[in-house]
């Protein structure tokens, strides 16, 4: 196989993906991510704008002193490093412990040829 | 002469700095070549050129993300803007940093089990190739340009601040042999070089960072209320809450709102983000590369937090302003302060290999994409010779590194400001949408992928073309005219949604379906990385 075909990764045609994909192991891995970044997604761009609209619209709000100099603001601002943080450290356990060892499987079965369907595409 | 050191240090002569500053920089750049020539013996296919054989673990290349990520403007310019405006500057960094969750929840892993070398490997996976090739193409290479002359004309900003060079001769000089450089990184050591030079450039700025971060908080006695309370006597209480720069007028918050859109949703869309996923073996190591760049450049943004209120307490926002290179000259002023002559030499040669880092890594993307998707795909319709791709690749570097020179001494004394946002509000109207809309909408067809991104690149340009950034205000680039009719300086907030949008008209008025297998097969190799390239040296040798 050259290396300088274009394209993206070789097209496989002896494997079925239609029914690979249509498998219960590959529908249980699509909820399983999709069920878990789609609402995780939505959630921190939610928190993302209300600090953006509060920083641009409230700022009686976020001036509002809370220990010393450090004001509601700065603390939401700080705020969002940690969600990111904290965010990041969940997601990769989740897939760690839930969405790796399904892939692995669905991806052991496809080499093995279970869902080999010669020469069909 | 107006330099910068006459203004922070009268008492030393202003000569002596810019020698060290050379000598430091010229060190870098002797280390960062030695380091290009050994890792570039390897390169012999297109995925080491490209890839750099996908032989990076997680941690070096999420060190490289960073170092691709953290440009000049990053560093001086979000110091600067926290000195000078306070929390707003901090905003900025908020934006950038909350990005990369978009990037690691839905794009990195996907990416890189579906792609090979380019963004749009994935974008074309199920659809017409050669149409969508050449629009990822042209939005990929849109994008590295206007980030690319941004970074150029920044590197000459930063000459007369650092050097004391302040003729137009000089600048242009050190634009060329910053151009001149870049060259040589990419063309000897393709992509693998060019990690290695982001990899040590993260390192020293990171570190750079922290030393001056941790002796901001020793002088306030590690308190970070006492520091808050300095910056605020001497640029008064307005700093420490939102508002200064763009609380000004009901405009200016919705500008603020674009460029926060903008911000969140492009970096997931930057070509030359997207190209480090490559450089990893498993869709697993691209993960851990991009957990590596968040908490770096999580860190790295909250040292920018400090060093930002530093500056402002210690030198003060009317000092710094009347510093020439205004804004961007907090952090070296502040360095000058802290560490005298060695700290400002040693801060200014990691600023210019910040340049010189980016640089590289855009050239690289473009380089890459320009061969692998306009040349090989579109072309040659994908019967080129082996390896004449790789060598139609180099030829790009040294056309775009000679665009790029002439284009940054071109654009010298500019406001260039506008070609960041540029390329941010482009890779998020023209890239994302597509990106998206592929990995996860089945039913997305070839005219929505078109639409999308010719839609979202055409009205993000049109948009800064009207603007008050290019005409009808103070600070435009063009002066004596107003052609402008759009009201904000970023088109984030209507391009964008009209990225989206466009991409699902296109799709619900195709009157021809997809492939459904080739669907099928995209959406199993992306969730299982089933097929998906691994490290050259494993699998091809």
């Amino acid at each position: 196989m050259s290396n300088d075909a274009p394209g993206a990764a070789t097209s496989d045609r002896a494997t079925d993906f239609e029914q690979a994909e249509r498998s219960e192991p590959f529908q249980r891995l699509k909820r399983s991510h999709r069920s878990f970044v789609f609402p995780l997604g939505v959630a921190f761009l939610v928190w993302y704008f209300a600090y953006v609209l509060l920083a641009d619209y409230a700022h009686d709000v976020m001036a509002t002193p809370v220990i010393g100099n450090v004001n509601v603001g700065l603390l939401l601002g700080l705020g969002q490093f940690v969600t990111t943080f904290a965010i990041t450290t969940w997601y990769v356990s989740y897939s760690n412990r839930r969405l790796d060892p399904l892939a692995d499987e669905i991806r052991a079965d496809l080499a093995a040829g279970g869902h080999a369907e010669g020469g069909i595409r | 002469m107006t330099g910068f050191f006459v203004a922070a240090a009268t008492e030393s002569t202003d000569v002596g700095e810019p020698i060290l500053n050379i000598a430091v920089f010229a060190g870098f750049v002797a280390i960062t070549l030695v380091v290009v020539l050994r890792a570039s013996r390897n390169n012999k296919t297109a995925a080491d050129y490209y890839a750099a054989g996908r032989s990076f673990t997680g941690p070096q290349n999420g060190t490289a993300i960073a170092g691709d990520y953290l440009s000049a403007a990053s560093f001086l310019g979000i110091c600067g803007a926290i000195a000078v405006n306070g929390y707003d500057g901090f905003l900025y960094s908020i934006g950038f940093l909350v990005a990369w969750l978009v990037a690691l929840l839905f794009v990195a892993e996907l990416m890189r089990n579906t792609g090979k070398f380019t963004m749009a490997d994935v974008l074309s996976f199920r659809l017409k190739q050669r149409p969508v090739r050449l629009a990822a193409a042209t939005t990929t290479l849109a994008v590295c340009f206007f980030y690319l002359l941004a970074q150029m004309a920044g590197a000459g900003g930063l000459v007369s601040l650092l050097l004391g060079i302040d003729d137009r001769v000089g600048q242009s000089i050190v634009v060329a042999v910053v151009g001149a450089l870049m060259i040589v990184y990419v063309l000897i050591g393709g992509m693998k070089g060019t990690t290695w030079v982001q990899i040590i450039k993260a390192a020293l700025l990171i570190a750079g960072a922290f030393i001056m971060t941790v002796w901001v908080l020793a002088i306030y006695g590690f308190n970070l209320s006492g520091l808050l309370g300095a910056a605020a006597d001497k640029g008064g209480d307005a700093v420490l809450s939102p508002g200064l720069q763009y609380g000004l007028t009901g405009l200016s918050r919705l500008d603020f709102v674009s460029l926060a859109l903008a911000l969140v949703l492009g970096t997931a869309g930057l070509p030359h983000v997207l190209m480090r996923f490559y450089t990893v073996p498993t869709a697993r190591e691209a993960r851990r590369s991009v957990v590596w760049a968040i908490w770096l450049i999580g860190v790295f943004y909250l040292f920018t937090l400090v060093l930002g209120y530093g500056a402002g307490a210690l030198i003060g926002k009317d000092t710094i302003l009347a510093a020439p290179g205004g804004v961007n000259s907090a952090a070296p002023l502040l360095a000058f302060e802290l560490g005298g002559p060695i700290l400002l030499g040693l801060i200014s040669a990691v600023a210019f290999a910040t340049i010189l880092a980016v640089v590289a890594g855009l050239t690289i993307t473009a380089a890459t994409s320009f061969a692998h998707d306009v040349y090989a795909s579109v072309v040659k319709k994908g019967k080129a010779e082996p390896g004449t791709e790789v060598r139609v690749a180099r030829i790009t570097v040294v056309v775009i590194g000679l665009l790029a020179i002439a284009g940054g001494i071109g654009v010298q004394g500019q406001n260039v400001a506008f070609l960041v946002a540029l390329a941010f509000a482009v890779a998020a109207s023209a890239n994302l949408p597509t990106i998206l809309y592929s990995l996860y909408w089945k039913r997305f067809t070839t005219r929505g992928a078109l639409w999308s991104m010719y839609g979202g690149l055409g009205s993000a340009i049109l948009l800064i073309a009207f603007s008050p950034v290019v005409s009808g205000a103070e600070t435009s680039m063009i002066q004596g005219v107003d052609f402008h009719w759009f009201p904000l300086t970023n088109p984030g907030i209507v391009s964008i949604p009209l990225g989206f949008v466009l991409g699902w008209l296109g799709t619900i008025t195709s009157r021809t379906p997809e492939n459904p297998t080739i669907a099928a097969e995209m959406e199993v190799r992306s969730l299982t990385g089933y097929g998906a390239e691994e490290a050259t040296n494993a699998v091809e040798r």
